[in-house]
């Protein structure tokens, strides 16, 4: 009953059994994890029941289960909105980084290394800044906005800052490396064989790539649109910097709520039922996309 | 006309990766240029070329403090959650034992949840044990997610060693501490090496966990995000551009370095 893995050398390591060191090894990050993760969700779920106090910010435990709905209820609208923007954003996403992943997995020879870098690499130009760089680029004062008025495509009376398309754009713009990084580890992974077989069985290019490149890079797709979703439906600074009062996510109000009218209860009880709806959401579409193989 | 159809076609992925990277860096451009603005107040119209930003990175209260802060809680943390997740990732890649389905996820969910709920049920933990918020909070929740990231990083590693070269190891008398330390250590390090990059970047560069958890500290982004109203500096572009040029270097030195060896190898 010897547990093996197989490694990418094709060669098989047995795994050292019946010892204590794994758990030595696992206690210390095993116990941070339980005490600032796993205890914290914990204490939110019971926060979320709590009543308002004499003063603010001070808080009785009730049991009051109520707090969910009423919670649920107040903000539907910013929920909706923000898994209706994570939606879309997370589909243009991937249409910007399928070709792109496609394309340094394919198409760039020699020069792979260099351009997955550049995929990370703004990254390291700080996230905020970025969010504000987008900001001013598209504002009044910016390039985009005077060439288009100056073309007399749009008026310049309107603006394209403030508004839903900036948010998504932001968005998709925000999170598209954790789109393109794992489809191109599942396009990488394709031998080039496989392609070469399906074009000698007389399928043209479009052919191969929708039944053969398309179906082998699933799971790329699924892990890419999972790590794109799951920020993007929590996220704030978007909406608060490329938005406007009307674009509002739910990141927004349980922010606010817990940094400014400090209403503890109901922001727990709105972060945790933001938490169980995505959980929902990965289970149904992991179970439907049918891939197991996401860590 | 036809050639140029063709040589469209052909070209395809190629002009659609050029246009993908333009969308990735016109913020990083745009970011990069301003710093060189020679701003009044607030950093949002090219008023002409000036390299005093550049001098004077320091030059504006509180924004060097900042940078400070994130150097300082980037490194504590990287530190700390790159052991953490290296031994983690040890022990799943080598052992086998009970727990190993609890385990796995464990170090999967904080990647799963939103940052938003991550950073609001520690601050509602830090609140009811009483804790005081400031440096030491921002260091526990840094660490708090980038383990994950490490062991998942790490154990990638772990899974594509050739374990023969252990073998061949044992087989020449090595016990299992000198395996360790002269073998399959080494052959990990890169793996770990890349793990403490993406902690530090990932510390360096958050902001929502870090807004929940600050107090009264303030780090990089959240000295960006609090100054974006009433006008951004241009030395925090200068920062930001740096920090950039940095992350670049250090990387492709890391790859030119790792092509050398795999040549050396051979």
């Amino acid at each position: 009953m010897a547990e093996v893995v197989r490694t990418s050398g094709g060669a098989t390591a047995e795994l050292k059994k019946k010892s204590l060191i794994p758990y030595f090894l696992l206690a210390p990050g095993l116990l941070w994890l339980a005490l600032f993760f796993v205890a914290p969700i914990i204490t939110l779920v019971g926060t979320a029941t709590k009543t308002q106090g004499a003063g603010i910010g001070e808080f009785i435990q009730t049991y009051r289960w109520a707090n969910y709905w009423d919670a649920l209820t107040g903000a539907s609208a910013q929920f909706g909105r923000s898994f209706l923007y994570a939606f879309i954003a997370t589909l243009l996403a991937l249409a910007i980084a399928y070709p792109l992943a496609y394309g340094i997995a394919f198409k760039s020879g020699k020069y792979k290394n260099i351009l997955l870098v550049l995929v990370v690499a703004p990254f390291f130009c700080s996230f905020i800044l970025r969010t504000i760089a987008w900001k001013q680029i598209l504002g009044q004062n910016g390039p985009v906005f005077r060439t288009l008025v100056d073309l007399h495509l749009i008026s310049s009376t309107t603006h394209i800052t403030a508004s839903v398309p900036a948010v998504i754009i932001g968005l998709a713009y925000n999170f598209l490396p954790f789109m393109t990084l794992p489809l191109y580890g599942s396009l990488e992974r394709i031998d080039p064989r496989v392609l070469e077989a399906s074009g000698d069985l007389y399928a043209n290019a479009f052919t191969t790539f929708r039944r053969v490149t398309v179906p082998l890079s699933m799971p790329g797709v699924v892990a890419g649109t999972l790590l794109t979703f799951i920020p993007a439906a929590g996220d704030y600074v978007n909406a608060e910097i490329l938005g406007n009062p009307s674009t509002k996510m739910i990141g927004n109000v349980i922010n606010a709520q817990f940094l400014n009218t400090q209403d503890y209860p109901t922001a727990a009880a709105l972060s945790f039922i933001l938490m169980i709806a995505i959980s929902i959401m990965v289970m149904i579409y992991v179970r439907k996309a049918g891939t197991e193989e996401l860590v | 006309m036809k050639v140029l159809t063709r040589w469209f076609s052909r070209n395809l992925i190629r002009i659609y990766m050029v246009l993908g990277f333009t969308y990735l860096f016109i913020p990083v451009a745009y970011t990069f240029a301003f710093s060189f603005n020679d701003y009044i107040k607030s950093n949002l119209v090219w008023r002409g070329f000036t390299w005093n930003n550049w001098k004077q990175p320091c030059g504006v209260l509180d924004v060097c403090p900042a940078l400070g802060n994130s150097i300082k809680i980037g490194l504590l943390a990287t530190f700390i959650a790159t052991i953490l997740g290296t031994l983690i990732a040890f022990a799943l890649g080598r052992y086998a034992f009970r727990g190993r389905a609890v385990t796995n996820t464990l170090i999967f969910l904080p990647m799963a949840s939103p940052e938003l709920v991550l950073g609001a049920s520690l601050l509602t933990i830090f609140l009811n044990l009483g804790m005081n918020l400031g440096f030491w909070t921002i260091v526990i929740a840094h660490v708090m997610f980038c383990i994950s990231f490490v062991v998942v990083t790490v154990k990638a590693r772990i899974a594509s060693l050739d374990p023969r070269l252990e073998q061949a190891a044992m087989d020449l008398y090595a016990n299992e501490r000198e395996t360790f330390r002269r073998v399959t250590f080494p052959l990990v390090a890169p793996g770990i090496a890349g793990a403490a990059l993406l902690a530090f970047s990932l510390s360096f560069d958050d902001f929502i966990i870090t807004n929940f958890n600050s107090g009264t500290t303030i780090t990089f982004p959240l000295y960006v995000y609090t100054h974006a109203e009433r006008g951004l500096p241009a030395q925090a572009n200068v920062i930001g551009s740096a920090m950039f040029f940095l992350a670049l270097i250090i990387v492709v030195l890391g790859q030119v370095v790792s092509a050398k060896r795999k040549v050396g190898t051979k």
